[in-house]
């Protein structure tokens, strides 16, 4: 198993992946704090968010303890966004209901979508069916980005949202954009 | 005899620790408190005895998102080094979220405080055992978490010397108290964004309108 190369559709013309993008504007807005449980589709954003000194990244045993360190720090003067994969937003609905959205944070999800467009796993495709439900009942805001060309605007204008509304984002990744997860013989 | 029972259950009077009261001991907290230290409570009497023992500009008051103290005074700790963060979870809050113990072990917090208020129960939700109460012992779980500064509080006077301690701690800490079926003596009001507000003033994020 290994994350598959993004379709031919989303090679950068100008050498910027999908990664690069969500590091270069997660920088310009001043985004430190980032908080991650893996996802094979992460890995080279995961790393290079590690190896840059402007942020402050690591990993959580659940992403609910991602959901409070953000919001935490959030009100602590510092912002933050977490990244996690399909089945771990699905441990996140009562969190998002009792903390990020009553309290008004600016939570800023970036969630690596498995279970569509070539899942291997019976189990992930199935709870990637309870995400955007989830998400419409909480009437949160939410992306799915597919393609490059769009997605620098898609993460600055959500960013920049979230914190002048006070509100929580999901940026979903999708294997259009990332080439997703593939099963290798 | 089975082999097993020649080792005494860990959460027992045997332990050596003093069974005190959750207002009582957050009362002595807040009054070792000069320096605007941040104190998050979490859900029911942990924050409801913090409520009720004086509110100060810098507590945050969790409403649901049960476990979710420690991670958020994690995050205080992380953006404000210099200010010293207290922590109050019960200990049924706490076997949700083990795991935070760890990441907190693991970046190694000079700020942070931890306080686990433990009687073994669900008390809010009718005093019911949690699984822990007669074969866990919160104070090992994280020491083997990697939180070496970790403490079981024998009686009031040691709690204060732990507290004591943890303000001019160079690492994470965190103190465990046993503490009686007692229900909270105050009841926060129920207004998040109040609550998120005031907390942002008193940590001097927000300016007064």
């Amino acid at each position: 198993m290994a994350a598959a190369a993004e379709p031919a559709s989303q090679q950068p013309s100008d050498g910027k992946a999908w990664h690069d993008v969500v590091l270069q504007t997660l920088k310009r807005n001043d985004i430190r704090l980032v908080p991650y449980v893996p996802d094979r589709v992460l890995t080279t954003l995961i790393k290079n968010i590690h190896a840059d000194p402007f942020f402050t990244t690591f990993p959580t045993a659940r992403e609910e303890e991602a959901v409070g360190i953000v919001s935490g720090a959030w009100m602590g003067g510092m912002r933050g966004a977490m990244l996690m994969q399909t089945s771990g937003f699905a441990t996140l609905a009562n969190v998002l209901a009792s903390l990020a959205i009553p309290y008004q944070i600016p939570l800023i999800m970036f969630v690596s979508e498995r279970g569509t467009l070539g899942e291997f796993n019976y189990g992930q495709s199935l709870v990637c069916r309870t995400m955007r439900p989830v998400l419409d009942s909480l009437a949160m805001e939410h992306h799915t980005a597919t393609r490059l060309d769009e997605f620098e605007f898609i993460v600055d204008r959500s960013i920049k949202q979230a914190i002048t509304t006070q509100a929580p984002v999901a940026l979903i990744l999708s294997p259009l954009l990332t080439g997703g997860k593939v099963f290798e013989k | 005899m089975s082999p097993a029972t020649d080792f005494p259950a860990l959460n027992t009077p045997a332990r050596n620790t003093k069974v005190m009261n959750r207002f009582d001991l957050t009362s002595r907290l807040v009054a070792k408190l000069r320096n605007e230290e941040a104190v998050i409570g979490g859900i029911g009497n942990t924050n409801f005895d913090l409520w009720a023992a004086g509110h100060r500009p810098q507590n945050f008051y969790m409403l649901g998102s049960m476990g979710m103290a420690f991670p958020i005074a994690l995050g205080v700790a992380m953006a404000q080094p210099k200010r010293r963060v207290f922590a109050l979870e019960g200990d049924g809050s706490l076997l949700m979220q083990l795991g935070c113990l760890s990441t907190i072990a693991m970046l190694k917090p000079k700020n942070l405080c931890m306080i686990v208020m433990d009687n073994g129960l669900y008390q809010i939700t009718g005093g019911q055992p949690t699984p822990a109460a007669a074969v866990s012992d919160i104070v090992a779980i994280a020491i083997g978490s990697g939180l070496s500064e970790s403490a079981w509080a024998a009686d009031e006077e040691d709690f204060e010397r732990l507290v004591e301690q943890s303000l001019s701690a160079s690492g994470p800490t965190l103190i465990g108290v046993r503490i009686d079926d007692k229900p909270g003596v105050g009841a926060t009001r129920r207004d998040p964004v109040q609550i998120r507000e005031r907390f942002m003033l008193g940590l001097g994020v927000r300016e007064a309108l």
